[in-house]
């Protein structure tokens, strides 16, 4: 049937194919389908880099230029996956080294890239144009020097809320003279001052930058001084914004941020000081992205600052914005689609919460557009949920964090489950949720009947019962990804939908009630899962009704691994081995 | 070790013991947020469950909450929680040094300040407006909020506490986990009475001064036992 289809028609078919959960379907219909597939896929993405081997991916995809990787589980963000867990770079960079030295792009999130990646990335793809490092850990300035001085073509460096061992900036004074391809440059994260003059050189030479995140140790005098250099910037991180400027500074800053004609998102402003605001009005009005969640402004001055913000699609904010400045966000920013709000610190100490469920309760009636939620708050109602969901039955992604654990509806004092009930029952394209508050198992009754799109949960502090987690493992058809701390159940439920877990990438369970002998029952019923337990002393020492600290379970081809650290058990198929660790670090 | 009984309990009591039969025995996971690899260990076992979270920033709570030895977690310790990125974090804990400086330097400036104003009389034509504030219950580990602006009398007050902290219902357990104890906290024939901070720091029985002049003065609410009420006028 498909022998009648020249391998270069469909070639020409598939290349119109970017998703590439289309490209996985159509890889599964028929061995020739599967092989055109393999030949013509560009951007590789692997969700999680245990789940398969690097070698065979390098075969698999002879073509391929971009490769996307993550690492260790979301929760680690937390601090709650250990120090030397795993996730490490070096076996993929290593494959793809010897056999796709045309690789153009690696992206890795919440990796351990060591200097050693970084030299053997510059010494093997002579095209490489792309480095995004998103929480990754391991790397000195010395390889981003590395990075700098080699790849000729580098268009993108972005170091993203990575631990990066900080010997210093001269890094910066690795990128050649005759360096002029750079398009995007991120070192927000990094904390040493580098060379003024070097920037400012790099700068000059860069026609094509679009984006520059300057880190805080870049101060408020030089900022001028850049922008001058790149006026066709469409992102900017700014460095510190509270350092002191004379008059004719300020307004010489004032002008040079007036002249980025293109600039479309801002972000940095660190410390912002109100008596700078003034500064940043004439940017306001063609912003679509601003991130203020490092500006410690109140609330009169982000309300002076968003009500010209007209544009705007997407904000991040600490809490400090109150319920009125989300009012005047409400009126003004009507083409919001992404909205954070970020904990200061200050409302839980604090008499008076001046963020309450009525800031998001506003924003969701006012802003038709939004979509996708992060809101961390105090207590809330379900009342306010019901009201949201009401408003906005075309979020996306929504998580609420109740910041007081088990805090009920303060009204009502009942829980949070019909409120999350109307969530899940308006919300039909919901793909991201995270829950918190008092909640029973009726909650996640719900989420399972009703939440059919879901593809990622975060719970914590939650249900009363392996009914729970039934709830969820039967219902929520499309779920990949399940994050769960401190909730009391597991053996019962967890055994009872093995098999779902084969169709999820993964499930992290830390401080509920799973015990090592459910763990090894669930090992030796599902092959293609790998059941890791990360625990300080050997799960064999204690009997097999007791509970384990934590478990990550995910699906893989790849078998256990071979790189587990002293507390992490990969459970052995082999119900004589009982646990392994396949090799000592 | 926790069995079926035990957990079909869980909806009539706050606290699963899964901790104790681990020989962990104390507090569960008190460990300081944003401490790198240390952090992430904490202590073993003990589930964290309602009960281990007193009114959140009240210090009044945590003294007079019953917890057996060390002081209770705020859940601002516990780690991972809340589930906000390291590098956020480190700049929180940056932002509240700078802030208690600034509070500091603020406070000092204030207090001239008011010593100036202090014979000026509020100009009460306007509604006064009183809000939230903080309830606590003797013995009760979690502290509540009541809407003052949503009360018109001390009647009216005193039913919406007792719901809050005795009333039993569908899903939940008033917090002291008891049912249907009818309370009289205003006449002085029940276990508890009803007590309050005023603006000045004195702790006085609710019910002495009229409804609008105890709002305008009210900090603070506690339902106290009626034994340690001493030296309030009962």
């Amino acid at each position: 049937m498909d022998r009648r289809f020249p391998f270069k028609v469909l070639e020409h078919i598939f290349s119109f194919l970017d998703a590439n959960e289309d490209r996985n379907s159509v890889s599964l219909v028929c061995k020739s389908w599967f092989e055109t597939e393999r030949r013509t896929r560009k951007r590789v993405f692997v969700g999680n880099c245990y789940a398969v081997n690097p070698l065979k991916v390098a075969r698999r995809f002879p073509k391929m230029r971009s490769l996307t990787l993550k690492g260790k589980p979301h929760f680690a963000d937390y601090n709650l996956v250990p120090d030397g867990w795993g996730g490490y770079a070096w076996p993929w960079i290593e494959a793809m080294a010897a056999r796709r030295p045309l690789l153009e792009e690696i992206r890795l999130k919440r990796m351990v890239v060591t200097d050693e990646c970084l030299e053997k990335i510059a010494a093997s793809f002579r095209d490489f144009k792309t480095l995004v490092l998103t929480s990754c850990e391991g790397f000195s300035t010395d390889g981003i020097a590395a990075i700098a001085s080699t790849c000729r073509k580098l268009r993108d460096l972005e170091l993203r809320e990575c631990n990066v061992d900080d010997l210093g900036g001269d890094w910066l004074s690795y990128f050649p003279e005759t360096s002029t391809s750079l398009v995007s440059l991120d070192f927000s994260c990094l904390d040493s001052e580098i060379k003024l003059s070097d920037l400012e050189r790099l700068l000059s030479r860069s026609p094509n930058l679009k984006s520059l995140k300057l880190n805080r140790s870049v101060t408020l005098d030089v900022l001028e001084g850049l922008l001058r250099r790149a006026p066709q910037l469409v992102e900017l991180g700014t460095g510190s914004f509270s350092d002191e400027l004379d008059p004719e500074e300020i307004s010489k800053l004032t002008k040079a941020l007036s002249e980025l004609k293109q600039l479309k998102s801002l972000s940095g402003l660190w410390d912002l000081l109100p008596e700078y605001i003034p500064v940043l009005y004439s940017v306001c009005p063609r912003l679509t992205s601003l991130n203020l969640s490092y500006a410690t402004v109140q609330m009169p001055d982000l309300v002076d600052l968003l009500s010209r913000c007209s544009k705007l699609q997407k904000l991040w904010v600490m809490d400090m914005i109150e319920d009125k400045g989300l009012k005047t966000v409400a009126l003004c920013c009507k083409e919001l689609r992404e909205l954070r709000v970020f904990p200061s610190g200050a409302d839980l100490d604090e008499e008076d919460v001046a963020l309450t469920e009525q800031g998001l309760v506003s924003v969701s009636e006012g802003c038709k557009k939004l979509e996708s939620v992060l809101y961390f708050c105090v207590q809330f109602t379900n009342a306010a949920l019901v009201t949201i969901a009401k408003n906005r039955p075309n979020f996306r992604c929504f998580r609420l964090c109740v910041m007081e654990p088990f805090a009920p509806d303060y009204r009502t004092q009942q829980p949070l489950d019909e409120g999350f009930k109307a969530i899940v029952e308006r919300c039909k394209d919901l793909r991201r949720l995270s829950v918190s508050g008092l909640l029973t198992d009726k909650a996640f009754e719900y989420i399972g009947v009703h939440a059919k799109k879901l593809r990622m949960l975060s719970i914590a502090f939650a249900g009363d019962s392996d009914l729970m987690l039934h709830h969820l493992l039967s219902g929520c058809e499309s779920l990949k990804k399940l994050e769960i701390r401190d909730c009391p159940f597991g053996d019962t439920a967890l055994l009872e939908n093995a098999a779902k877990l084969e169709t999820m990438r993964s499930l992290w369970m830390s401080s509920c009630f799973v015990s090592f002998g459910a763990c090894k029952q669930l090992s030796q019923k599902m092959p293609r899962l790998n059941v890791e337990v990360i625990d300080e002393h050997p799960p064999k020492t204690r009997p097999d009704s007791s509970p384990v600290e934590r478990i990550y379970i995910y699906r893989t081809v790849a078998g256990p691994r071979q790189d587990t650290p002293e507390f992490v058990w990969t459970i052995h198929k082999n119900p004589e081995v009982g646990v392994s660790r396949l090799s000592t670090r | 070790m926790i069995t079926e009984l035990e957990m079909g309990k869980a909806e009539s009591e706050l606290e699963l013991g899964l901790g104790l039969s681990l020989g962990g025995g104390t507090v569960g996971k008190i460990v300081k947020t944003g401490g790198g690899g240390g952090g992430a260990w904490g202590e073993r076992g003990r589930l964290l469950t309602a009960k281990d979270f007193p009114s959140v920033g009240s210090k009044r709570a945590a003294d007079s909450a019953s917890h057996a030895g060390s002081s209770p977690p705020r859940s601002s310790q516990v780690v991972g929680w809340p589930p906000i990125g390291s590098h956020r974090m480190n700049s929180l804990v940056n932002n509240q040094a700078t802030k208690s400086a600034r509070e500091e330097e603020e406070a000092n400036k204030k207090k001239v300040k008011d010593d100036e104003t202090k014979n000026v009389t509020k100009n009460v034509n306007e509604k006064f407006q009183v809000g939230f504030i903080k309830v606590n219950m003797d013995g009760v580990a979690i502290g509540r909020k009541v809407d003052l602006d949503a009360h018109s009398s001390y009647e009216n007050l005193a039913q919406t506490l007792e719901d809050m902290f005795f009333r039993s219902s569908p899903c939940t357990i008033g917090l002291t986990g008891q049912f249907n104890k009818p309370l009289r906290l205003l006449d002085g024939s029940s276990e508890f009475v009803l007590t309050y901070e005023d603006k000045e720091g004195d702790w006085m029985l609710v019910g002495d001064v009229p409804w609008r002049m105890f709002i305008t003065s009210v900090k603070r609410l506690r339902v106290m036992k009626t034994s340690e009420a001493n030296g309030l006028g009962i």
